[in-house]
């Protein structure tokens, strides 16, 4: 019974998957595809467990999926630093005085 | 699923020789994983339908973190099949993960939407979603 | 007793005032050793002498060398901080509710046409009364988990929010959110 259950929800899971990967193959920014990236990293967590249920060691694959929540988190903070034009305050400050001296 | 088509995973075959049913913790969980499930089904659908970048951040913020809990903490309860030592472990294990997905989640998705919002990616407003709907039509 | 735990200063009290000081540094130590004692044994799982006696070595360490770890105000009192975790304990139950409700909310919008054309995406500003870091950053993730908002942007006290529907701003503007967090965090900030 729990192992068709956690079959079930691995299939579903993964059909549910394909829309989002539809996203990272179509999104018109990068942002876009790096919010598809995002969320299927999360759900790959969610598919270790379920990977860990069937094979019965859950006690080793939570460690993966722990792991792998850690480095999605990482990979979004540093490719969303990476892809912004980080402006300071006080660069905006320069800024926004510099136009109104122009208008 | 007969037993031929799992031929080529062996360990599966096995497991799937020796079923027996649920405790009612594991049927709490089972039923946990599936309303995960159904919330997963917003996020996906969102992903095609909304119309701009910030709108389908709507959809994957708020949808993944639940189902996700929800999910995981739903193969908690599941893989509680006895009360020892061992299994309240790795159910503390689990609710970890879940604690860490949500703080995580939300701070990973401002910091998506801070990054597009400052490479001046306007958000759309409620006349360009009219326009495009109305040539529909 | 009370008097010996919260953090008053008596201008008579000189040795008070010090030995509470003391006592309070020791025991946010302590406390934070003990937090991430119990994460190891939760991560490891294995209960010999050799095992916990790595634990308590590199527990030691991180509390050594990270002084400032967890705990941002350490001057606040014991019987402030107990109050402030049992507060939180009790924000826990409805930002669950909240997200259940944001998820039902956007599932309504994805998957009904007549939810579809309820979207009417726009930017709202607003100022908070809060003032720690760490007070926003609660903030910012309520306000990403309640239905139908975002947080896109913090400049200092002023926060930008993306709203999905109209009808969700006024609980924004007149900041219910906001009061929440403010009676967990910083009760002296509300009116």
């Amino acid at each position: 019974m729990i192992e068709y259950f956690a079959i079930f929800m691995g299939v579903a899971l993964f059909v549910l998957m394909i829309p989002v990967v539809y996203r990272i193959g179509a999104g018109p920014t990068p942002f876009d595809r790096m919010l598809a990236v995002n969320v299927i990293g999360t759900k790959t967590a969610v598919l270790l467990v379920i990977i860990g249920t069937l094979f019965d060691r859950v006690d080793m694959f939570v460690d993966f999926a722990i792991a792998y929540a850690l480095l999605n988190f990482v990979s979004a903070i540093v490719v969303s630093r990476y892809l912004n034009r980080t402006i300071s305050l006080d660069e905006m400050e320069a800024k926004e005085n510099a136009k109104k001296i122009k208008s | 699923m007969s037993l031929d088509q799992t031929m080529f995973i062996p360990v599966l075959a096995e497991s799937l020789q020796t079923t027996s049913s649920p405790t009612p913790l594991q049927f709490f969980g089972i039923l946990l994983g599936l309303l995960g499930l159904f919330f997963f089904v917003g996020t996906a659908v969102g992903m095609i339908r909304f119309p701009d970048f910030y709108t389908r951040m709507h959809a994957a913020g708020k949808g993944d973190t639940l189902s996700t809990m929800l999910m995981l903490s739903g193969f908690g309860l599941v893989s509680m099949e006895d009360l020892s030592m061992g299994s309240w472990l790795l159910f503390f294990k689990i609710m970890g993960v879940v604690l860490f997905i949500f703080i995580t989640c939300p701070t990973s998705s401002h910091a998506l939407m801070r990054a597009a919002f400052e490479d001046d990616e306007m958000p759309m407003t409620e006349k360009d979603l009219k326009k495009p709907s109305a040539k529909k039509k | 007793m009370g008097k010996f735990f919260s953090f008053g200063v008596a201008p008579n009290e000189k040795c008070l005032f010090l030995c509470n000081l003391i006592f309070l540094f020791t025991l946010y130590l302590l406390v934070v050793f003990i937090l991430l004692f119990l994460n190891w044994i939760v991560l490891s799982g294995k209960f010999d002498a050799f095992h916990l006696g790595l634990g308590v070595v590199s527990c030691v360490v991180v509390t050594w060398l990270s002084q400032d770890l967890l705990f941002y105000d350490r001057k606040m009192g014991f019987v402030e901080r107990t109050r402030q975790v049992f507060a939180f304990l009790r924000y826990i139950p409805w930002i669950i509710w909240e997200v259940v409700k944001a998820n039902l909310h956007v599932l309504k919008l994805a998957t009904t046409s007549k939810g579809y054309e309820e979207i009417s995406p726009r930017v709202v500003t607003f100022k908070t009364i809060l003032k720690t870091d760490f007070a926003k950053f609660v903030l910012a993730n309520s306000i990403t988990l309640t239905p139908g908002t975002i947080t896109m942007l913090i400049r200092g006290k002023v926060f930008h929010v993306h709203t999905m529907s109209q009808f969700l701003e006024d609980d924004l503007l007149t900041g219910s959110i906001e009061k929440k967090v403010a009676e967990v965090f910083e009760p002296d900030v509300l009116p």
